[in-house]
This record gives C-alpha cells, structure tokens and sequence, in this order.
C-alpha cells in the first residue's frame, strides 16, 4: 500500500491525482474519492472567508497514521489525502481523500473512514468571517458519532 | 526541567502565545510530571490559562505529537501541545 499526505495552501486537480495513481498499474480496478468543499453558510450565517490552521508534523503523522489503519481493514492499494491550509472562499476545494483497490467495495469503505477519522484526529481548525466577526468553528458531536462507527 | 509549550487554534488566540518553554519542578522518586501535573502548574496562573484550562473545558494535549490522556508521562524536551477539538476537513 502507498500513502501519500500532503497539506498545502495551493488548489489541487482530482483528475490529475487520480490518472497519476492509476498510471501503469493495471490491477486497480476503483478508484474512490472524496473532495470538501467551503460552504458559504455555517450555523446559520453566512460565510466570506475561512482560515485554516494546522499542527505542522502531527498533521502529516496523524494522516499517515489513518491511511495505514485503513489498509489495515480493508485490500488497497494508494491512499492519498491532500487538505490545504491558509484562506480559503466559499466554492473552494479543502481536502480530498482518494483510494484505489481491486473492488469497489474496500476504496468506498476505506476513503469514508479516512474522512470520519480525519475529521476527528487531524490536527487542522478553521475559523471563519461571517457578518457578525470572526469566529473558530467548533466540533461538532456528530462527527464524533461519525467516527465511532467504524469501531463496532 | 524545561519543556516546550504548543498553542493553537483559538487557545493560541487566548493565550496570546504560540510556543515558549515552560519549566516543571525536577523529577525524584517522589514526584513524576505528567499531562495533569502541567495543566495544574498552568492553571495557576490564573487568568486566561486558570479559565481556558479549566476541568470540563473542552481540550486535548499533544506529547511530542501523540495525542495523550492526563496521566501521561512529561519528560524534559518535551513537546507539548494544547488545543482545542479539531474541526478540519
């Protein structure tokens, strides 16, 4: 299994990340991927800019670490998980997650507990611009409950 | 012993600091420093850190990277990071 984690402040091209994974290795046959976007609402007020903060080293480490558990559950082959940092607008890309596999089945469950992990354990924050000021976002219990589903 | 403290997010904004080193009393057989140790060294402070750091207050601790619980070891040159729940993706 290859992971690659990268965290950067620039966009990325899904497209160009998926064919550059598939290229030359003939024994993928799905490919799973996720993007996250910047919503212009959030809890109910609208949203003008995002500030995206991170840990720098524990985010890479805890990103590898979440790939690894993946392919320790399920048959794959490449994990790749890119999440940009700095300002970021509503319409903008924040991170992708893409899994490739042999089936469909093990890319779609590893790329979902890829995303439920980080959401809880990747050391990122954001704060955001709304009419009223800035203000941190706060975690979110869904989330939570999100991520401990996959430990039934 | 000395240790290094890491703020972020929104308690990087309270404090008012993003990293510094920190000083804990030397370990002897009767005394070992641990995550609860620090976070009651910091709390009395008082002020921002005694509010912020409170029990009950929502916050994780970082040693040398690794999320840990309260009664974590902290040895000198320790990394040690405070920060609220993450909310990437």
């Amino acid at each position: 299994m290859t992971c690659v984690v990268r965290v950067q402040e620039a966009d990325f091209d899904l497209g160009a990340e998926i064919r550059a994974l598939r290229l030359g290795n003939p024994r993928i046959g799905a490919v799973a991927s996720f993007i996250g976007c910047v919503r212009d609402m959030n809890e109910g007020d609208s949203v003008g800019l995002m500030y995206l903060e991170h840990y720098p080293g524990m985010t890479e480490r805890e990103l590898e670490k979440i790939c690894a558990e993946a392919s320790g559950r399920w048959d794959i082959f490449d994990a790749l998980v890119i999440h940009r940092v700095g300002e970021l607008k509503p319409l903008d890309q924040i991170v992708c997650v893409v899994v490739t596999s042999a089936h469909r089945g093990e890319s779609f469950s590893a790329c979902e507990f890829i995303m439920d992990y980080l959401k809880t354990r990747a050391p990122f924050w954001k704060r955001e611009s709304t009419p009223q000021g800035e203000r941190w976002v706060d975690a979110r219990a869904k989330d939570d409950a999100a991520a401990e589903r996959w430990k039934q | 012993m000395t240790i290094q403290l890491v703020f972020l997010a929104r308690l990087r904004e309270r404090f008012g600091v993003s990293r510094e080193n920190f000083e804990l009393p030397a370990q002897t057989p009767t005394h070992t420093n641990t995550v609860a140790t620090l976070l009651a060294a910091l709390r009395e402070q008082g002020g921002v850190f005694a509010e912020e750091l409170a029990e009950g207050r929502a916050f994780r601790v970082a040693v040398n990277q690794d999320v840990v619980q309260l009664d974590h070891p902290v040895n000198a040159g320790d990394e040690v990071a405070i920060f609220p729940p993450v909310t990437g993706g």
